[in-house]
């Protein structure tokens, strides 16, 4: 029997973290020493506690999980939620990369940060993060998950609009927050549902109970599905909530690698993937689902081929990989989508750390050469970097190659199971639309290495360019490991069709979780065709997939690095379907006439016209008549004797009068 | 003296004793009288929580003395669960709402201080009477000085506004006490002896329709001071004009009076009006109403403290909910987010009342950037916002999601309406909060802005800690509501549907809720699932 | 015979009652409405005494009281219209209308 090392101890290092900095963003502002040291080193740790967890759990071969209560939290009526986190095989994949990414992107902020006013600031907000992750990847219940979910979306929010001063930073911050609280509204619900059926939130009562409770197809499992769903939606961006990603780019850029790339936004795929046994008796969730991840897989991909920003590109690729891993969790592969998930945070953090070193060089040449405006995120702004940031420059390539799905690299194994099981597993419209999307991929990232890094001609500015600078020691270790990760992190998990040794590290690993929801598809479901849709089998698709991703990336590359560009001032307004796609569809627009609009009049009326107008004019009305009826009787006090006495003898004769008849 | 009966008694005589004081000395003075005297109350109340028998079903620390024999009206008070809570909300936010006045009130300080006063003795009045004709008099003792203190000490149209408050309240109050009167006119009818005593007066037996009549009375005195849609706007105008103080404690305690006398009064002694389908769909439906409505509107308000007085209405909205949703979980909760509302909201009018007192506006334009100048007022103000909106990890979450999920089982699709009031709490809250601390510093005023002083964190410190202890650790105040709550349910008759299932853990899954009997509350909402089939995967 | 003596008295009685009355209500002279105010309460003493004859000695006791409350306020009554008198060199009723506030 496996038992969890101090799990309290992986989360609270992060959280000691946030507090010794959020401390120091008050007392020792100016002083980023304790900052530089405390930030990477409670996370590291962190990291080293669930290595020596994971290795134990590895050594005991345990398949159940440990559930270690801390002290409850919430219990009213039927109702009881303890803070008790759960160590099982999941969740130890996912505090692995949690950590470990993590652990890269804090050293990496110590350069990219370096000299920011609000640098202890931004490390206790980023070590509350992971603290917030690892909550959301350890919780033993759906409320605690609840508390992880959106405590990253606060923190998410707080990284958003770190340079807070800047109006349109701030904005962003807060559509990333509303916009989550729409999914976090379908988690709520579905925690209702779950507790009206099963009288407990605890994953160790709700999900082995579930086929007891549910039948196939049950219309409550759908229900409670499509609301986990929803969450997800908001959380890992995915049609049509993804409209806060892009947007979160403002924030520092190692934000958008470790928050907006590798961990939080991958939240969603880990929660179908916990919850896989209830979205396995829902087969018509399980059909949106695919359908929603392959859509959003293609649309955001399209979107990224005509972006100029470099991050928007990133985040857009960002939706697009999200997509893909819904999709697998969508069709039933959840070992597919946790592998994608993993190989992604891996380029991807890569893809924005590069990213973010470009800007970083950029940015302070400009600052040197005495030029202010401009975007340094502008691809069109840069151009040949490579002479001067070889070591972003190669690791970018590796990353790149990744994403595109070339063999060997990491993306290509994940991606190539994502895209062969939604075939196998009886989407052959979603598998087409996968392959496309994996295409568009291929080209998008080609362009965006050719307009940075290549062209022979750089784009800076003459005075700038002498100030270009690689990046510092602290930010190409992480740039390194990472880039070796986007090599080597795919060898976990070869499949048996491909000519090369069979490895299955992580679906062995994986497999004791999804084994309910396994078990009940293969119950209800065909069994897993042979071929894909056009037929062929696994190594056939796998050498297409490559051959193609390769020459599409060889083909892009070329035609790009042969045009001639100019920097972003003097560059023309993209035309028509360009100017489509550089307007992302024009969503946010449509979703501003649509729902924000028309809401704020609605808003505004309810102010004026019901509360003000009606209520309190029905309520000031009353007051008037009132009024009106005490003005007409005090008329008949004129102050003259005389008429009161009349009216007094009046009055007695009438009294009389009644009294004797 | 915790467990001799008069503790009560001098938590309702030290505050009196205090007004007195106040008027004796001049200005300042004044001021810390009434500090040292809450805070005293507050010393004295405080170990209450800890001497609370937890667990027991009855009333504890309580007194009965007559006072007009006559007539059956005696000094009866003790508190249980319920009033425990509310009873140490006040003595909690008394001395942060006095504290916090000391630089707003120039005018009449020793009046306001011993107005201040003579409202803490009113409310604890409401909260431990147990004569109905006791409450009744501490009902109206604690809405005299609050209307003075709108009237005098208040802003512009402070005289508008008071009256407004002061003809909403009464009306509701005089109908409640033609109802009291009633009911103890059936009482007498039926057993003969005339008593006002609440404990002899919940075994009135009472017909169905007249039930409906006297409910209505009450129900309409709580619903206004709840306030519930549609009889909230007095609140928006009394908040507004009111000095900070003012505010903190009619949002922090003065509303939790309609809630509060629904579960202690309304309920209890007309459970068959209370909760008959057209009663309970009507308060459901309001409350629901009263959540969005009141969001929406508070989402386009310019002037800061009009957005979280309609904030409260939201929130109120909340507790009633939970209150008619008539469930264990609901009820704990609804109580709970009576004190949480009672913090967030208090903190949330302290925070802009010191904004006012430096920059003497409160609208929301006038400001932005101001975490700049004010880092420790920016970490307050998200802190308290995003308990207000309630975050996990907060206390407004705590209590928010045990009302959904508990009120979820007898009224699904309300709920459902309901809980998108999380994305309107986030769509008024947040933007409030960046055009005040985030956003560029552009004005000159704005740039000169002093961050909190000494006596400042000093207050919003017990606030604040309160807010994350109760978010993370809310049992010791859920375990003190247990049985009052269980109480109600037996009242209305609704607990064995609930079973008293606390910590029965060991239960196999589905015991205490079958599908079954959830899917039967939820017919109607959607189409009733297939027939049971006997599917292979029953047996996995 | 102490019927007709009864009767007599309560005719006298309501036509002095009316005379006061018709003179409250018509004359604008304050000391007239005044006098005519003495009128009405001697008509009713003088109904007292003459039910006293059949009822016993209380309605002769309650005369001296209104006889001491007439005195009161013909001291009262006088003074106030002595200080209209100053205030507005007049002493017609219908000339001023201050009890209105």
């Amino acid at each position: 029997m496996y038992h969890p090392i101090l799990p309290a101890l992986v989360l609270a290092l992060p959280l000691a973290g946030a507090i010794i900095n959020g401390v120091g963003a008050f007392l020792w502002r100016e002083d980023h020493r304790v900052a530089r040291w405390v930030g990477p080193l409670a996370v590291g740790a962190s990291f080293v506690v669930v290595a020596i967890n994971f290795f134990a759990m590895k050594a005991s071969g345990t398949t159940a999980a440990s559930v270690v209560s801390l002290w409850t939290w919430i219990a009213a009526g039927g109702l009881h939620v303890g803070v008790d986190l759960q160590f099982d095989r999941l969740s130890m994949v996912m505090m692995l990369i949690v950590t470990g990414v993590s652990t890269l992107i804090h050293v990496y902020s110590i350069g990219y940060m370096r000299g920011d006013p609000g640098f202890n600031r931004f490390f206790a907000y980023l070590n509350l993060f992971v603290f917030f992750m690892l909550v959301l990847v350890t919780a033993a219940s759906f409320p605690l998950m609840f508390v992880g979910w959106e405590g990253v979306g606060l923190c998410s929010y707080l990284l958003i609009g770190f340079w807070y001063e800047n109006e349109a930073y701030s904005n962003a911050g807060k559509k990333a927050f509303i916009v989550n609280r729409i999914g976090d509204f379908g988690f709520l619900v579905a925690m209702f549902i779950i507790f009206g059926i099963f009288g407990s939130l605890d994953f160790s009562q709700v999900l082995p109970a579930a086929t007891g409770h549910l039948r196939y197809g049950d219309v409550w499992a759908t229900l409670i599905t499509l609301f986990l769903f929803l969450a997800c939606m908001g959380k890992s961006a995915q049609i049509p909530l993804y409209v806060w990603l892009p947007d979160a780019m403002a924030g520092p850029t190692p934000v958008s690698a470790l928050i907006h790339a590798a961990t939080m936004v991958t939240a969603g795929v880990y929660l179908v993937a916990r919850t896989s046994v209830l979205f396995a008796l829902a087969p018509i969730s399980q059909a949106v689902v695919a359908t929603v991840g392959a859509g959003t897989a293609l649309f955001a991909a399209t979107i990224a081929t005509q972006q100029w920003d470099i991050k928007k590109v990133l985040a857009y690729s960002t939706i697009s990989q999200l997509g893909y891993m819904f999709l697998a969790v969508g069709v039933g592969a959840f070992t597919a989508g946790i592998f994608h998930l993993m190989t992604h945070a891996f380029f991807k953090a890569l893809l924005f750390l590069g990213a973010g070193a470009v800007i970083h060089s950029v940015e302070h040449a400009w600052h040197e050469a005495g030029r202010h405006g401009g975007d340094p995120n502008d691809m069109r702004n840069h151009g040949d970097l490579r002479r001067w940031m070889p070591v972003t420059w190669i690791t970018m390539w590796s990353a790149t190659l990744a994403i595109s799905g070339v063999f060997p690299f990491a993306g290509f194994f994940s991606k190539d199971e994502v895209i062969w099981k939604s075939g196998v597993l009886g989407y052959p419209l979603l598998w087409g639309v996968a392959l496309v999307a994996a295409f568009l991929t291929a080209g998008y990232m080609a362009r965006l290495m050719a307009l940075t890094f290549h062209g022979g001609e750089n784009r800076t500015g003459e005075e700038a360019r002498g100030h270009l600078h690689g990046a510092p020691l602290a930010m190409a270790v992480p740039l390194v490991v990472l880039g070796v990760l986007s090599l080597v992190g795919g060898w976990i998990q070869i499949p048996e069709a491909l000519p090369l040794p069979h490895v299955s590290a992580l679906e062995g690993w994986l497999d004791p979780v999804f084994e309910p929801a396994h078990h009940v598809m293969a119950m209800h479901g065909g069994a897993a065709a042979t071929a894909a849709p056009l037929g062929g089998g696994e190594l056939t698709w796998g050498l297409i997939s490559t051959v193609v991703a390769l020459a599409v990336v060889v083909w892009i590359f070329l035609a790009v690095v042969r045009r001639r560009y100019r920097p972003a001032a003097e560059s023309p307004e993209p035309t028509g379907l360009s100017l489509v796609l550089y307007r992302k569809w024009y969503v946010d627009e449509l979703y501003d006439r649509l729902i924000v609009r028309p809401l704020m009049a609605l808003w505004r009326g309810c102010w004026k016209i019901v509360d003000d107008g009606l209520i309190d004019g029905t309520v000031n009305g009353l007051a008037s008549g009132a009024r009106a009826v005490g003005w007409v009787g005090s008329q008949l006090q004129s102050g003259r004797l005389g008429a009161y006495v009349l009216l007094f003898m009046v009055g007695v004769l009438v009294i009389l009068g009644t009294v004797a008849f | 003296m915790y467990h001799s009966h008069w503790i009560l008694t001098l938590l309702l005589a030290i505050p009196l004793a205090g007004a007195f004081a106040c008027l004796g000395v001049s200005g300042e003075r004044a001021g810390r009288v009434a500090l040292w005297t809450t805070v005293l109350e507050a010393a004295l109340a405080l170990p209450l929580f800890w001497t609370f028998r937890i667990g027991a079903g009855s009333f504890q620390n309580t007194v009965s003395v007559p006072w007009i024999g006559a007539w059956g009206i005696g000094y009866r008070v003790g508190i249980d669960g319920i009033s425990l809570l509310m009873v140490l909300l006040t003595v909690v936010i008394m001395p942060l709402a006095v504290a916090g006045s000391f630089r707003y009130i120039e005018r009449h300080r020793p009046a306001y201080y011993a107005s201040m006063l003579v409202l803490t003795t009113g409310m604890l009045g409401v909260f431990v009477a147990l004569d109905m004709f006791l409450f009744y008099v501490f009902w109206e003792l604690m809405l005299v000085p609050m209307y003075f203190i709108i009237g005098i000490w208040g802003g512009e149209r402070r005289l508008y506004s008071a009256i407004k408050f002061f003809l909403y309240t009464t009306v509701g109050s005089l109908l409640m006490l033609v109802a009291i009167a009633g009911l103890v006119y059936l009482h007498w009818r039926s057993s003969g002896t005339v008593t006002f005593a609440y404990a002899e007066l919940l075994n009135t037996p009472i017909s169905r329709p007249v039930q409906f009549w006297l409910f209505a009375a009450f129900a309409l005195a709580f619903a206004i001071k709840v306030p519930m849609f549609p009889l909230h706007t007095w609140l928006p105008d009394a908040h507004t004009e009111a000095p900070t103080a003012g505010s903190v404690v009619l949002a922090g305690i003065l509303l939790k009076m309609g809630t509060y006398g629904f579960l202690r009064f309304g309920i209890p002694l007309f459970p068959r009006a209370a909760t008959s389908h057209a009663v309970v769909g009507l308060f459901v439906t309001l409350a629901v109403i009263g959540i969005l409505y009141a969001a929406w509107v508070a989402a386009v308000q310019p002037d800061a403290k009009k957005l979280v007085a309609y904030t409260s209405v939201a929130h109120l909205g909340f507790v009633m909910l939970g209150v008619f949703g008539f469930t264990a979980e609901g009820l704990q909760g609804g109580i709970l987010q009576m004190v949480n509302h009672g913090i967030s909201t208090g903190a949330l009018f302290l925070l802009i009342g010191m904004l006012y007192e430096r920059r003497h506006t409160r609208n929301i334009a006038d400001f932005g950037g101001i975490a700049k100048v004010m880092p420790v007022f920016a970490v307050c103000l998200v802190v308290v916002a995003l308990s207000s909106i309630g975050l996990p990890g907060t206390n407004g979450f705590v209590g928010e999601f045990l009302i959904l999920v508990g009120t979820f089982r007898t009224h699904p699709l309300a709920t459902v309406i309901a809980a998108t009031g999380v994305i309107f709490a986030a769509c008024y809250m947040l933007p409030m909060v960046q055009r005040v601390i985030l956003n560029p510093l552009d004005r000159q005023e704005n740039r000169e802005l002093q961050d909190l002083g000494g006596r400042e964190r000093a207050i919003l410190v017990p606030l604040l800690a309160l807010i994350l202890l109760i978010g993370v650790y809310p049992k010791p105040f859920l375990d003190r509501l247990a049985p009052a709550v269980d109480r109600v349910l037996q009242r209305v008759d609704m607990l064995p549907s609930v079973p008293t299932a606390r910590a029965e853990r060991a239960l196999p899954p589905g015991v205490r809720l079958g599908r079954e009997a959830f899917t039967a509350n939820l017919s109607g909402v959607v189409d009733a699932p297939p027939a049971p089939a006997p599917g292979p995967e029953r047996g996995s | 015979m102490t019927s007709t003596l009864i009767r007599v008295a309560l005719l006298v009685s309501a036509a002095l009652f009316a005379i006061g009355v018709t003179g409250v209500l018509l004359r604008r002279n304050a000391i007239v409405v005044f006098l005519c105010v003495e009128l009405m309460l001697n008509a009713v003493n003088l109904s007292l005494v003459a039910f006293s004859r059949l009822l016993g000695i209380d309605g002769q006791i309650i005369v001296f009281f209104v006889m001491a409350v007439a005195a009161a306020e013909a001291a009262v009554g006088l003074a106030i219209i002595i200080a209209v008198f100053r205030h507005y060199e007049d002493v017609d009723v219908d000339r001023f209308d201050l009890l209105k506030w």
